[in-house]
């Protein structure tokens, strides 16, 4: 059993995940990150979901690929992904690499689940 | 805290993430104690972080028998770091653009472009089993306020 690397809530039918990390780093991390999150997808069939991003500090390009493949299976699963409360540092990570054309990124988490 | 004085540090480490973590962490904590600015820790890491996985993982292919170089010099204007693997290497030019729309899904290339948005340059040298990256330290504006000419008036 891993060590739990997202708290989760539901709050009015979207599922909240939080990292718990401060950095998404290094390989093995980051899988077990990815799988707890596919499993709120793969197991639970959660269709709205909200990434906070308030703890993340550091995130590599190898995350970036994992929460890239997260947004394919939410929307193969007829469902969507949001992105909130992303540090300045890491937005511009997002900036730089295009993907927050890819992401629906929001500022805070009460505005992510706004018309959620 | 500087003394103007450049620091030169070479270690060899195995073609394993997790030494690939330390060296990480004993390089970013050589910065702060020097006083590096937040925005360049950031920057350092990020491209420490992809330059050292590029190496460990696709350089040297997680090859235990095979080992990764890593030479760094810090002075007061900026850092110079050099990662060397024993892998094929790679021409860099053949690395799709990330950001291209068709590429935006794809995982290629994403570390590179990273590397190159957040260091001051970083150069592919050899067959491309070497890379440069160097970061010109960001001056405070207070510091900068302090070290300009006073107005004339």
């Amino acid at each position: 059993m891993s060590t739990r690397k997202i708290d989760v809530e539901e709050v009015n039918a979207v599922t909240v995940a939080k990292f718990t990390d401060k950095k998404i780093l290094d390989e093995t991390n980051i899988q077990i990150i990815a799988n707890q999150l596919f499993s709120l997808i793969d197991d639970d069939h959660r269709k709205k979901i909200v990434l906070d991003f308030a703890t993340v500090e550091y995130l590599s390009s190898a995350a970036l690929g994992k929460l890239i493949t997260l947004d394919k299976k939410v929307k193969a699963d007829k469902g969507e992904l949001r992105l909130c409360t992303i540090r300045k540092d890491i937005l511009e990570v997002f900036k730089i690499t295009k993907l927050d054309k890819l992401f629906k990124i929001f500022e805070t988490r009460e505005k992510a689940l706004a018309g959620f | 805290m500087t003394t103007g004085q450049p620091v030169k540090t070479e270690v060899t480490i195995p073609s394993d993430t997790v030494a690939g973590q330390a060296l990480q962490e004993q390089i970013l904590r050589q910065l702060e104690d020097l006083q590096f600015e937040d925005q360049d820790l950031f920057g350092v890491r990020l491209a420490l972080e992809e330059a050292l996985v590029n190496a460990i993982k696709h350089g040297n292919r997680l090859d235990p028998a095979k080992n990764v170089r890593v030479q760094w010099c810090v002075d007061d204007v900026r850092v110079v770091i050099e990662i060397e693997d024993e892998g094929e290497g790679f021409d860099p030019g053949d690395v799709p653009d990330p950001t291209a729309d068709e590429n935006l899904e794809r995982p290629c290339g994403r570390g590179i472009h990273l590397m190159r948005a957040f260091m001051t340059s970083i150069e592919y040298l050899d067959r491309g089993n070497r890379v440069v990256l160097i970061k010109s330290r960001t001056v405070a504006e207070e510091e900068a306020e302090e070290e300009s000419p006073p107005e004339e008036g």
